[in-house]
């Protein structure tokens, strides 16, 4: 598919990605503001924004970070336009200030915030669920299972928002964003203002807006339209007076809200109990634990009832009770914490209901990770094993719709409220929160050997990477001052580099969260007698390590700070960020030199390097590392990914000298060095010409080939 | 769900398996079939597994249950083997036997398993097992950055492929630019060729 066909189709059926679906919601939403700060499983809506928004009329930008985001869609929308930020769900600690208050101070453009979370951390460094945000913060939640869902769901959200002057939060997951499926797209809204839709309720927010007269007066390079923003302080200041009224008005609003979900259509209810016979056992799902459930429930022919949780927040209480009315026992499955479950036991509560829940909280489903239809499978017939093996007798038939069919047709709430006493008793060893099932698959001996003996296959820099080159040469210079490496603490950071934790670099003992190497440098430098080494990306110190820098150098602190300047967002697929000339839409940007701010902000030791200049670098370090007090290294060298990188050498390896240490191949463990035959060989196609192997051969065998 | 399809495709960043992937789900949604797809590639350029599972057919779900593949397409010997988790004694495993080894894998206590020995225990354990060189077919075929479209042909070329060949060439076309196309049809024909005369 072309990426045009994104904005130029309509009406027809796409075979999208997750992200490209919300970017086609936002499109045909008829947004006129969209930011975001990088991060998996988000980024691409980013980078298709990036390339597609100025054709859309949209106005897009990567922010310094999910908090100045949040903040620049917040006033967007409170000046009356549609807007849309996105982020990974770590992104909404960082922007979660600003969020808590614009709940308060509501939005008259629709405002849609995406979370995008990591079940099984495939790249980030926790799970959090982000579903609790909505309930810390009184915002609804649309969880979509698949792409076009994402689709459907942000053009709703935007529609919702707009009905009560609220932001509203789609919460995907990397399996639902990095889903591909068909979605039958429809038809771009053109129109970029909104504060006038119908269905507000209340009707303060009908002022006119002539923005294409404005945004052609004040600058020929506008491409989106503008909004405006009518001054109104009582919604818009939450100081103690006003904020009073606000949440007030918040927990009204969420009330009403909850009359919605529960008729609405995302909250769907599938029926396999045609013939009723099965009917009192149900599924209540969402997110990609429904499509699991969806696939087990009919391949397995089970005819268990499934409610659909799509507009999950605030929970469709009225909607649920109708689902459970013939129940007698209900499954809960979702990812990642026991949120549906904790709202279908209050209500079982409140309303004193002989329903028995399995759950997350009787360890019928696992606490951690993402699901998988196999995950799923176990966890039903676990109960359905368990009814077996309390008494209830099956002797007819062992398949499981007979049992589920038996169970249904008589089967004694007291006897199922002791299964749950049977799981919770599971004693702690027995127990296995992650739902991982044995393979039983019967392999042969030779092949299971084979399986078990695989070498593991770690994501490492690339061939020609700075980072590689920096860290060798921080080891040696480590090495060099005679300092153990015990009594060094390599304060890690959020980025390509964390990866410096494998061997042979072992360059990172701890690591927080964006931005944290260098608090926790102030913290360990004054807590230990320690060597300190802080890594820090470039978009990262924008993103939040410049407040830290500030406070290490105001409370002197002593230790090495290391930006690893490589001109690029790398780790999340090559975005730009204020360290360079471009901004999120190609075009040409003020450049913020990171030495300059940290000459402002007064440290005295301040240096920039080419990693790649081996000797230079090692001498660097050493110098940093005995001075007393805070020490910037910028470690400036362009990331591979960085477009208009030419190979610069091509390398040989004289084996007449060549004395087969290996020194490059264990200490390197570069993807273009390898051993062939008791040989250490570089890959000419691989190798990117960064010379390091060169400069760190100790019998000078390897050398820049000479071009004939 | 009888007429389904579930395909796993895995390797190493760089490959080329994503685009492969969305060539052939285009394909069966242009053929009239429900398709899914999933992707995980978060670290993938850093030399990390790639793997991609596409179920073709009325499912809701992206995610193929364990030894439920009809076929496994691998781009790189040891991936195929730590993807057997997905095979049964019916699925077509069709892989490209040059190896990239882990560039770390003298810090590693397992060493890269002897490939013939591989291809021998596979083929010992699996009816359907169809080992080619696909590195060696796309530099015959021009270039090295053909390898993933050798491989989609080799794939298509099991004898029960659900999709037919004239749509994968459609979708090929639709998803690579048009200077290429002759050098990428060739390799397709070529991989298709290779797997036609091993089965």
């Amino acid at each position: 598919m072309e990426l045009k066909k994104l904005i130029s189709g309509n009406n027809e059926n796409l075979f999208l990605l997750g992200n490209e679906a919300a970017v086609r919601g936002a499109i045909e939403a008829g947004i006129s503001v969209a930011s975001t700060y990088p991060g998996t499983p988000s980024s691409e809506i980013g980078d298709l924004f990036s390339v597609l928004a100025k054709d859309s009329n949209i106005y897009f930008e990567f922010s310094v970070n999910e908090k100045v985001a949040m903040e620049v869609v917040a006033a967007a929308a409170a000046s009356g336009l549609r807007s849309f930020t996105f982020m990974k769900h770590v992104g909404l600690n960082v922007a979660s200030d600003s969020f808590m208050s614009v709940a308060y101070t509501g939005v008259k453009g629709g405002m849609v915030v995406l979370t995008a979370d990591d079940p099984s951390m495939f790249s980030s460094q926790n799970e959090q669920d982000n579903r609790n945000y909505a309930r810390i913060a009184n915002v609804p939640v649309l969880e979509p299972s698949n792409p076009q869902e994402i689709k459907d769901m942000v053009i709703y959200g935007f529609e919702l928002s707009e009905m009560f002057k609220l932001p509203v939060i789609v919460r995907t997951t990397t399996r639902v964003s990095h889903m591909r499926g068909i979605v039958e797209i429809g038809e771009i809204n053109i129109n970029n203002t909104h504060s006038n839709t119908n269905n507000n309720i209340n009707n303060t927010n009908t002022d006119n807006i002539n923005n294409k007269e404005i945004s052609s007066n004040v600058d020929s390079n506008v491409y989106w339209t503008k909004g405006r923003f009518e001054k109104n302080p009582k919604q818009f200041i939450p100081v103690p007076e006003n904020a009073l009224v606000m949440h007030k008005e918040l927990v009204f609003k969420i009330n009403k809200i909850e009359e919605i979900a529960n008729r609405h259509e995302f909250n769907k209810i599938f029926k396999f109990n045609e013939n009723n016979s099965y009917g009192n056992f149900g599924v209540i799902t969402s997110g990609s634990a429904f499509n699991y459930v969806y696939d087990v429930v009919v391949k397995d022919n089970l005819g268990l009832d499934i409610f659909k949780l799509g507009f999950s927040y605030p929970f469709p209480r009225k909607a649920f009770l109708e689902f459970i009315k013939d129940k007698s026992a209900i499954f809960v499955a979702e990812e990642v914490d026991p949120i549906i479950e904790k709202d279908v036991l209050a209500i079982i509560a409140e309303f004193n209901l002989n329903v028995v829940v399995f759950g997350k909280l009787n360890n019928v489903f696992p606490l951690i990770y993402e699901f998988n239809p196999d995950i799923v499978r176990n966890s039903l017939n676990k109960v359905f094993a368990g009814i077996k093996s309390i008494g209830v007798n099956f002797t007819d038939s062992n398949s499981t719709s007979d049992l589920v069919n038996k169970c249904s047709s008589g089967i004694d709430f007291n006897l199922l409220k002791n299964l749950i006493a049977k799981f919770n008793n599971e004693s702690y060893d027995s127990f296995n929160p992650t739902g991982s099932y044995e393979d039983t698959w019967n392999y042969n001996k030779e092949l299971n050997d084979l399986i078990e003996s695989l070498p593991l296959r770690p994501p490492t820099f690339c061939a020609g990477c700075g980072h590689r080159a920096t860290y060798f040469a921080v080891k040696r210079a480590v090495e060099e001052l005679d300092i153990a490496e015990k009594d060094v603490i390599y304060a890690s950071d959020i980025g390509c580099y964390t990866l410096g934790i494998n061997p042979p670099y072992e360059t990172a003992d701890y690591s927080l969260s964006m931005g944290a190497s260098i608090g926790d440098g102030c913290g360990f430098s004054k807590a230990t007698n320690q060597k300190v080494l802080s890594f820090i990306g470039d978009s990262t110190f924008f993103h939040s390590g410049v407040s830290p820098l500030i406070n290490a150098v105001h409370n002197k602190s002593n230790f090495v700070v290391t930006i690893l300047d490589n001109r690029i967002t790398a780790m999340t697929g090559g975005q730009p960020n204020p360290g360079v000339p471009v901004d999120g839409v190609g075009d040409d940007a003020p450049e913020i030199p990171i030495v300059d701010i940290a000459i402002a902000i007064g440290a005295k030791f301040v240096r920039i390097i080419n990693p790649i200049n081996m000797k230079k670098t090692v001498e660097t370090y050493k110098e940093a590392i005995e001075f007393d007090g805070v020490s910037v290294i910028i470690a400036k060298y362009p990331c591979v990914f960085v477009k208009s990188q030419k190979k610069k050498y091509s390398m040989e390896i004289d084996y007449n000298k060549c004395t087969d240490c290996f020194d490059c191949v264990n200490l390197l463990a570069c993807p273009a060095i390898s051993i062939i035959s008791n040989k250490s060989v570089i890959d000419s196609s691989a190798c990117r010409g960064c010379t390091t192997c060169v400069q760190m051969c100790k019998s000078k065998a390897i050398k820049v080939k000479r071009s004939s | 769900m009888d007429d389904s399809y579930n395909i796993f495709i895995c390797g190493v960043g760089g490959q080329g398996i994503i685009k492969t992937s969305v060539i052939i789900g285009e394909a069966a949604m242009n053929e009239g079939y429900n398709v899914s797809m999933s992707e995980i590639h978060g670290m993938s350029q850093r030399g990390g597994i790639v793997s991609t599972e596409l179920k073709i057919g009325d499912y809701k779900s992206s995610v193929i249950e364990s030894h439920c593949a009809n076929l496994i397409l691998g781009f790189e010997p040891i991936e195929i083997v730590r993807s057997l988790n997905k095979a049964n004694n019916d699925t077509k495993l069709i892989f490209n036997i040059r190896p990239i080894v882990p560039s770390n894998i003298n810090s590693q206590t397992n060493d890269y398993p002897n490939i013939e020995k591989l291809i021998a225990i596979l083929k010992d354990n699996y009816e359907y097992t169809f080992p080619i060189d696909a590195n060696k077919i796309a530099e015959d075929v021009g270039s090295i950055v053909t390898l993933n479209m050798v491989l989609l042909g080799s794939a298509i070329a099991n004898n029960d492929f659900i999709l037919s060949k004239k749509s994968i060439i459609e979708s090929m076309k639709s998803n690579l630019r048009s200077t290429f196309h002759e050098m990428n049809l060739n390799a397709i024909e070529m991989g298709y060729e290779a797997v036609k005369n091993i089965g």
